[in-house]
């Protein structure tokens, strides 16, 4: 099996559609079906089990219809979040009732908090068992209410098709997010004319799309009267396709860009105006320039305590004005002074009709100053192989232009400041929960997303350990994922702040006793690789390059190396620890 | 400024849409001191009335996380206008024969009135606002109050017709 055989054709799409479309009276499963290939889903991602036999018995011998078979549901539902990241279609995951429902769980929260469009289908028990604690059973939608955009429980075959159109549209529209369509088990072999709605009546869903143009005026205004004006531009910014829109924007009006870690593939960072990412890891360009703004102008950011540091103190002296389409997040964090609720392209393109520059030629040569005194810098040893040489390397040799899927902690942070990023939706990274074990399997979802694109999976030697077992499939399927795993035998994050915060009160970092990761990666059929020095690192870092393939390497590194610059909790975004970034 | 509002929300009339209501309300912090549920002059929509306390940025990010839940039609804080706001209770007073009239004293003064007379005890039916309600309430006390039960805020806003 090779990868391209997993993802479905799109050349006889429409012959596909014809007959996808006939009227004929056909099961819940086979519904389900048929509904996933009019959303126009490629390859959905699961896990078979008892509540799901029907829907996994539609698949046999369905040649259109195509599934991974992922080792984890929580595998499962990264790999259809990276895939939906960086295509920007929903990504689709399935899971039986009970615990493979709840496996889902973690994959949901990631999704709702960084706004991906997923739509996760789970088993349940037939309708007649609900509620009496039967076999594999668990209140999936009731555990998920709090980390679902909305979510669905279908008791009657004759709703199925609509509810699953219903479930694209909400996840894909307005803020994005994950849906959930729960199908009790019988449910998915009751027969019902298949009937697939032209059209989607929400009445109490109607997203904001177009901005109004009076706040868009005034925000124009701000800016011609600013003098030290700053973008805070956030993953909305690659959500809403907008990456050409804003640098019309950034280019009409002079005003320097700072991208959040989500934001980061929004904007090149090596335009001139990119000041790159800001916070508690940011550079001490972005934060100087953000608590020193007179206007600060958020666009499809939200203001993350990740960003603003201790908000009794950020951005002191900017009016704030805010691009967004959830009308929610205007105003939470920060008051806000010029509230542009709508799509993030729709507000930039409306913008860019009038936009002028503003009076920021003094404060660009300032900015400019201060990126050329404060780049993100690093000790480099001539002995040890330093994580931050990695990851330069690995940005030089694929030029910024590879999909980029990272892990949480230290490995992540360094990606975030030392990957030139190049391209909307490069950058797919757990940054509102921050999960473990994301990193891995989301490579996998990009790779079947963009068969044919480079895609490298930084991660640590903790969180590779939390999905590794998607080895597998890269195997068996010839997913060509290269595996990046940034091994210092330590939980390095942790133990950055229990040395800097804890007084070096070292408490259960150690990550001894982890396997040997190229074996690791040889039991199950994927290349192993290993570098402890700089040289062996560019060597094996080619080879795997030029490797067809997946695979692993494993890049030995220090144990002490810390993320510079660092603002502590409760500091200001001006009190940065720089560290050995000085 | 912290203040008390009632703030009614038309939602679509589907199962778990008080679950999603009730739990935004938990995990984002706000209070919840009562709620209600009805059916409205639409069909396949509900109306709940929600009594809240909070500041105005309260407010505004409980309307619009509200709005947020795809099932939340609309959502109105009625205290911003003049409104009526009525709950009833039934409270189950020990009134011994010799007690009663003093009861039906103060029963009759509020408006109120006994809907059930046990042996020893009356059940008094009272409706209005809140207010009068725990006036109500703190004049029964001295007899005993053996059992209370509280309906919560139900409110419209007074004069015009809203569609």
């Amino acid at each position: 099996m090779s990868i391209q055989s997993v993802v479905a054709e799109s050349k006889s799409r429409e012959e596909l559609h014809a007959r996808l479309m006939q009227p004929d009276e056909i099961t819940g499963s086979e519904i389900l079906l048929r509904t996933l290939l009019l959303e126009g889903v490629e390859c959905v991602f699961g896990y078979p089990g008892g509540a799901v036999l029907y829907i996994y018995d539609a698949m046999h011998n369905n040649p259109d219809f195509k599934h991974l078979l992922t080792r984890h549901e929580q595998g499962a539902i990264h790999a259809a979040d990276g895939y939906a990241r960086s295509s920007g279609k929903v990504g689709v995951c399935i899971a039986t009732s009970g615990p493979g429902a709840t496996n889902l769980v973690t994959g949901i929260a990631t999704a709702y908090m960084d706004s991906v469009p997923l739509v996760c289908i789970t088993g349940n028990v037939a309708t007649s068992l609900i509620g009496t604690d039967a076999f594999q059973e668990a209140d999936i939608i009731g555990i998920t209410m709090p980390i679902t955009k909305h979510s669905f429980l279908v008791r009657d075959v004759k709703d199925l098709a609509r509810t699953i159109r219903e479930a694209f549209h909400i996840a894909n529209t307005g803020r994005k997010g994950p849906v959930l369509i729960d199908i009790p088990k019988d449910v998915s072999n009751h027969l019902a004319k298949f009937e697939y709605p032209e059209t989607i009546d929400l009445p109490t869903y109607k997203p904001t799309i177009h901005p109004n143009k009076l706040q868009v005026e005034r925000l124009l205004a701000a800016i011609e009267e600013a003098e030290r004006p700053v973008i805070l531009a956030g993953g909305g910014v690659v959500y809403a396709d907008a990456a050409n829109e804003l640098m019309e924007f950034v280019e009409a009006t002079r005003i320097p860009v700072t991208t959040t870690l989500l934001g980061l593939s929004g904007f090149p960072s090596a335009h001139e105006l990119s000041m790159g990412m800001p916070g508690m890891h940011g550079t001490k360009t972005a934060n100087y320039a953000l608590q020193n703004a007179d206007l600060l102008i958020s666009i499809g950011a939200r203001f993350d305590d990740r960003v603003t540091m201790k908000l009794d103190g950020f951005a002191p002296n900017a009016k704030i004005a805010h691009i967004d389409v959830d009308p929610a997040e205007i105003g939470k964090n920060v008051p806000t002074a010029i509230p542009v609720v709508g799509d993030v392209k729709e507000a930039l393109k409306l913008a860019n009709v009038k936009a002028k520059p503003a009076q920021s030629a003094e404060w660009l040569e300032q900015i400019q100053q201060m990126k050329e005194q404060y780049p993100f810098r690093y000790k480099d040893s001539d002995e040890e192989l330093k994580p931050q040489y990695v990851i330069e390397m690995i940005s030089e040799t694929t030029n910024g232009e590879a999909f980029v899927t990272t892990d949480v902690g230290q490995h992540q942070m360094w990606a975030a400041q030392y990957y030139k990023f190049k391209n909307p939706r490069s950058i797919i990274t757990s940054g509102g929960l921050g999960t473990m074990g994301f990193g891995f399997p989301s490579a996998i979802g990009v790779q079947m997303a963009h068969p044919d694109k480079l895609v490298v999976s930084i991660n640590g030697d903790g969180g590779i350990q939390m999905c590794s077992q998607e080895l597998a499939i890269c195997a068996i399927n010839n997913i060509p994922v290269k595996i990046v795993v940034i091994n210092n035998q330590v939980l390095g994050m942790v133990r950055q702040w229990q040395e800097l915060i804890y007084d070096s009160r070292y408490s259960h970092i150690d990550l001894e006793g982890s396997p040997d990761f190229v074996k690791l990666a040889e039991a199950y059929g994927v290349k192993g690789l290993r570098a402890t020095t700089k040289a062996e690192a560019q060597a094996v870092w080619q080879e795997a390059l030029n490797h067809q393939g997946p695979v692993l390497i494993d890049f030995v590194v220090p144990r002490m190396e810390n993320v510079y610059p660092m603002v502590a909790q409760g500091s200001t975004l001006d009190q940065m620890i720089m560290g050995d970034s000085e | 400024m912290i203040m008390r509002h009632v703030i009614s929300i038309l939602v679509n009339d589907q199962p778990g849409v008080l679950q999603r209501v009730a739990g935004l309300f938990g995990r984002r912090g706000f209070n919840i001191e009562s709620i209600t549920v009805g059916s409205s002059e639409e069909p396949g929509l509900s109306r709940m009335v929600i009594v809240t306390t909070g500041d105005d940025k309260t407010m505004e990010q409980i309307s619009k996380q509200l709005y947020k839940l795809i099932d939340v039609a609309k959502v109105i804080d009625l205290s911003m206008n003049p409104m009526v706001a009525r709950e009833l209770a039934l409270i189950r007073v020990g009134a011994e024969p010799s007690e009663r009239p003093e009861i039906l004293g103060v029963v009759e003064t509020f408006r109120a009135s006994v809907v059930d007379i046990g042996p020893n005890t009356l059940v008094v039916q009272v409706v209005g606002d809140s207010d009068k309600i725990d006036a109500m309430v703190e004049l029964l006390k001295p007899y005993g109050i053996k059992e209370l039960t509280r309906t919560g805020v139900t409110a419209m806003t007074r004069g015009m017709t809203r569609k």
